[in-house]
C-alpha cells in the first residue's frame, strides 16, 4: 500500500501536470507592475517571443487606459502598484487530520454534502487512502485523449499547440477590450485550454475534475475554449466549497469560440470569500467573459451561480455572428451583508435568425446591493432576431437594494425583443405562513429561494445543481428573522 | 378530561394598542367553538396571537396547549405541536409548488412528532387521498402555492393542508369569507370529515351561514377584545336575526 506521502505527491504532481500548481518554487518578485514585471512573468513561463510582445502591447495600452467607474459598485481605489504579480504557489503545510481544520469550514462542507475524502483535499489535509479523483483523473485523460480532446493549462497549450493559441487568444476579448482585460492580458497567470475537434461530443462534463484542481489558478486567470464544427462541450468552473484566497483582486478573462453547429455550455459556481458581516475583506471579482457563435447553427450557453466575493462585476456575453446561432445566459446572483454585484450579459445579434435568452435572478439580503445590467443589441443586417429576457429580483428584508439596467438597441425592424421583470420580497407574511405550517424560517427561505431559482439551477450539471441549492441556503443563513 | 387549550385572561396588542382585553376560553377535545363578532372586535388578532405572529405583543394572561405553555413556543413549534391556522388571506408563494411546500411541512412536523419520514410514494398517495376531501384537482399540486388560485381555491387549499398536517386544534379565521355557497359546502364537508373525538376547532366567522354546515357546540361573541356572551348554537341564529347591537347594548349596561 502506498504511504500517505506517496499518494499525496501523486495528487500534487498530477495537479502540476494540469498546471493548476506552478512548477517554479521559491520565486518572489517585488510588488508593483512595470514592463520588467511583464517580461519577468513571460520569462518564468518560458513563453515564445510573440506572446511576450502580446503581453507588452496589452500592458502599454493598459497604462494609458482610465480605470472604469460606470458600474453600480463602490470600493476604495485599487493601488495596482501594491499588488504582487508573480508569486510562486505556496506549498501549504498539510494538516494531520480533519480534526485540525477550522470547524466552521467543516460544517460548511457537511452542509454541502461534499464527500469526506474530497473535504480533506480541499482543506489541505494529508490524504490517507488512495484518493478517488486520482483514478478518476486517469480515466478522464484516457477518454479525452481517445476523442482527440485537448484539455490542459493554457501555458502548456502555448508550447504544445501554439498555432491554436496564437489564432484564438484575444480573438473574442481583445487584449485592449477593457481596463481589466488589458491588465489580465499583460500579467495572466494561467488557466485552462480546451479544444474539441470536429464532430466530437466531449465524453464527460469537464467538472468533477475541476473541483479538485481549481485551486491556485492565481488571480489573473485566463481560459480559452474552442469547439470545432459540430462538437459539444460542457465545462464547469469553480467550486461550491468556500474558497479561501489571499488575493483581493481577481481579473479573469474567458473566451469561447463555437464553430458551425458546435455547442459550448459554460457553468460557473462562484463562492469566493465575500468579506465578513461588516463588509471587511473579501474578493473583488472583475471578470470579462465572452463567447462568439462564429459558425451557423452554433450555441453558447452561460450559467452562473454567484454567491461569493465582496464585489462581483461581470457580464458573460455572446456575439451571435453565425446565422441561426443561439446565445443563452442563466444567472443567479446572491448578495448578503455588504456584498455588491453588478452582473448581467450582452447579446449581440449579427447573423440572421439568431436567438438569445436571458434569465437573471437576483437575490439581495442584508444591506447588499444587487444590479442586473444587460444589453441586447440587434445589428441592422441581422434579420429575424429574437430575444427574450426575464430579470427577477428578490429582496430579503428592507435594507438591501435591487437594480435593473436593461439596455436594448435594435437597428432592424423585424427583430422581436421581449423583456419581463419582476421584483418580489420575502416578507414577514410569507415567513409567518411557512412557520405556521411547521417550517422554520431558515428552511422557508431555502424553499422559496430554490423555487425562485429553479429555472437557472436546472441548467447546471446534475451533481452541482444539488450542491448549488444548498449553497444558496447557506449564503442566506441568518439573513432574515 | 383535560382541556385541549386553556386560555386565561389573555391580553394582547399591536404597536402599543391593546386589542384583546382579557379573553378566557377553554376547548375540550371533540368540540367545535364558534367565535363571532363585529369587525374590529379582535377575532383575527386572537387567531394571530394563538399562532404566534411576532408583530403581536402579549400583555398578560396565559395559554396552555396540550399541557404546554403555548406563549413560550415559537410559531413553528406551535404548528408542529398541533396548532393549525386556516388563514383568512392565504399568501402566494411563487416558484414553490403546493406539493413541495407540503412535503417540507409534513417532513418537519413528522420529525418533531417522532414519526418516521414518509417515502415519496406514500406521500403522494396521502396527498391524493386528502385532496378528495375538498374536491381539489391534482393539477394544483404542481402549481405554485396559491399563485393564481381563486379565492375559493385558496380556502380549499387551506383545508387540504389542514387534512395533511393532522392538527389537534384548528383555528379557522373567516374561512367562509369570499366563498360562494358551493365552495362553502365543500369546505364545511371537508372539516366535518376531519372532526373526531381527539381534535377540536375554533371557527371564527362573521356570519351564521357557515355554522349551518359546521355545527358548533359553543358560540362566543367577541366584542371590544372581550368575550361578552357565550351560548349554544342557537345564539348564532339570534345574532343573525338581531345583529350585534343588542349585545353591545347589553354589555354596555353590564359595564
Amino acid at each position: 500500500m502506498a504511504t500517505d506521502t506517496e499518494v499525496l505527491n501523486e495528487v500534487v504532481e498530477s495537479d502540476y501536470k494540469y498546471g493548476f500548481v506552478s512548477s517554479i518554487e521559491q520565486d518572489i518578485i517585488a510588488k508593483g507592475l512595470s514592463e520588467d514585471v511583464v517580461r519577468f512573468i513571460s520569462a518564468k513561463k518560458d513563453e515564445p517571443e510573440w506572446l511576450l510582445e502580446w503581453r507588452l502591447a496589452a500592458f502599454r495600452r493598459w497604462v494609458e487606459m482610465p480605470e472604469p467607474t460606470w458600474s453600480n459598485v463602490h470600493y476604495p481605489k485599487i493601488d495596482f502598484q501594491e499588488i504582487i504579480y508573480w508569486a510562486a504557489p505556496k506549498q501549504k503545510e498539510l494538516l494531520g487530520s480533519l480534526d485540525e481544520v477550522d470547524p466552521e469550514l467543516l460544517e460548511t462542507f457537511a452542509k454541502l454534502g461534499i464527500p469526506l475524502e474530497e473535504q480533506k483535499v480541499l482543506a489541505g489535509v494529508a490524504v490517507d487512502a488512495v484518493f478517488d479523483s486520482v483514478s478518476v483523473k486517469t480515466t478522464f485523460q484516457a477518454a479525452l485523449k481517445e476523442k482527440g480532446v485537448i484539455f490542459c493549462p493554457l501555458s502548456e497549450a502555448v508550447k504544445t499547440h501554439p498555432e491554436l493559441v496564437k489564432k484564438y487568444l484575444g480573438s473574442v476579448v481583445a487584449a485592449t477590450d477593457n481596463y481589466y482585460s488589458a491588465l489580465n492580458s499583460a500579467v495572466f497567470s494561467d488557466g485552462s485550454f480546451v479544444y474539441i475537434p470536429n464532430g466530437v461530443r466531449c465524453p464527460m462534463e469537464l467538472s468533477t475534475y475541476f473541483r479538485i484542481n481549481a485551486r491556485n489558478t492565481g488571480q489573473f486567470e485566463r481560459t480559452l475554449i474552442i469547439a470545432d464544427e459540430g462538437s459539444y462541450v460542457s465545462y464547469l468552473e469553480g467550486c461550491t466549497a468556500p474558497m479561501r484566497d489571499e488575493n483581493q483582486l481577481h481579473a479573469a478573462v474567458v473566451e469561447l469560440i463555437a464553430h458551425k453547429d458546435a455547442e459550448i455550455k459554460y457553468s460557473t459556481v462562484q463562492n469566493w470569500y465575500p468579506g465578513d458581516k461588516n463588509g471587511k475583506g473579501g474578493i473583488y471579482n472583475f471578470v470579462t467573459k465572452r463567447g462568439i457563435c462564429e459558425g451557423s447553427g452554433s450555441k453558447i450557453s452561460w450559467t452562473q451561480v454567484e454567491t461569493g466575493s465582496a464585489i462581483t462585476w461581470k457580464y458573460p456575453s455572446v456575439i451571435l455572428k453565425g446565422d441561426n446561432s443561439i446565445g443563452e445566459f442563466y444567472s443567479v446572483a446572491v448578495t448578503n451583508n455588504h456584498q455588491q454585484a453588478d452582473t448581467g450579459t450582452k447579446m449581440t445579434h449579427i447573423g440572421n435568425n439568431t436567438r438569445s435568452r436571458i434569465v437573471s435572478k437576483g437575490i439581495s439580503a442584508g444591506v447588499s446591493q444587487n444590479s442586473y445590467r444587460g444589453l441586447v443589441k440587434v445589428l441592422k443586417k441581422a434579420q429575424n432576431a429574437r430575444n427574450y429576457s426575464q430579470c427577477d429580483s428578490l429582496l430579503l428584508g428592507d435594507k438591501c437594494g435591487a437594480h435593473t439596467f436593461p439596455y436594448i438597441e435594435v437597428a432592424n425592424s423585424n427583430a422581436i425583443v421581449e423583456h419581463e421583470a419582476t421584483t418580489s420580497k420575502i416578507g414577514e407574511d410569507i415567513l409567518f405562513y411557512c412557520n405556521q405550517r411547521g417550517i422554520s424560517t431558515e428552511d422557508a427561505v431555502a424553499l422559496i429561494v430554490n423555487g425562485y431559482c429553479k429555472d437557472v439551477l436546472n441548467q447546471l450539471p446534475m451533481e452541482f445543481a444539488v450542491e448549488a441549492q444548498k449553497l444558496l441556503a447557506i449564503s442566506l443563513e441568518g439573513s432574515v428573522g | 378530561m383535560s382541556s385541549l387549550i386553556e386560555i386565561k385572561n389573555l391580553r394582547a396588542g399591536i404597536e402599543g394598542r391593546e386589542i384583546l382585553k382579557g379573553i378566557s376560553l377553554s376547548v375540550q377535545p371533540g368540540e367545535v367553538h364558534a367565535i363571532m363578532g363585529p369587525n374590529g372586535s379582535g377575532k383575527s388578532t386572537l387567531a394571530s396571537v394563538l399562532a404566534g405572529k411576532s408583530e403581536y405583543e402579549v400583555l398578560g394572561g396565559s395559554v396552555e396547549f396540550l399541557g404546554q405553555d403555548l406563549l413560550e413556543m415559537n410559531a413553528e413549534d406551535r404548528a408542529r405541536a398541533g396548532l393549525f391556522l386556516a388563514f383568512q388571506y392565504p399568501v402566494e408563494i411563487p416558484g414553490v409548488s403546493t406539493a413541495n411546500f407540503l412535503k417540507t411541512a409534513v417532513t418537519q412536523i413528522r420529525k418533531f412528532r417522532n414519526q418516521p419520514a414518509l417515502g415519496p410514494a406514500e406521500f403522494l398517495a396521502l396527498m391524493r387521498e386528502k385532496m378528495k376531501l375538498v374536491e381539489m384537482d391534482q393539477s394544483f399540486l404542481s402549481r405554485s402555492l396559491n399563485e393564481g388560485f381563486s379565492g375559493g381555491e385558496k380556502k380549499r387549499n387551506e383545508i387540504f393542508q389542514m387534512a395533511m398536517l393532522e392538527p389537534k386544534l384548528s383555528v379557522m379565521d373567516e374561512t367562509d369569507s369570499g366563498l360562494d355557497i358551493d365552495a362553502l359546502k365543500i369546505v364545511a364537508d371537508g372539516v366535518n370529515t376531519l372532526r373526531n373525538s381527539d381534535n377540536a376547532f375554533v371557527v371564527i366567522t362573521h356570519y351564521q351561514r357557515l355554522l349551518n354546515h359546521i355545527v358548533p357546540d359553543v358560540v362566543h361573541v367577541l366584542w371590544d377584545g372581550r368575550i361578552v356572551k357565550s351560548g349554544g348554537k342557537e345564539l348564532a341564529l339570534e345574532l343573525e336575526e338581531k345583529g350585534y347591537d343588542w349585545i353591545k347594548a347589553e354589555s354596555a349596561v353590564e359595564a
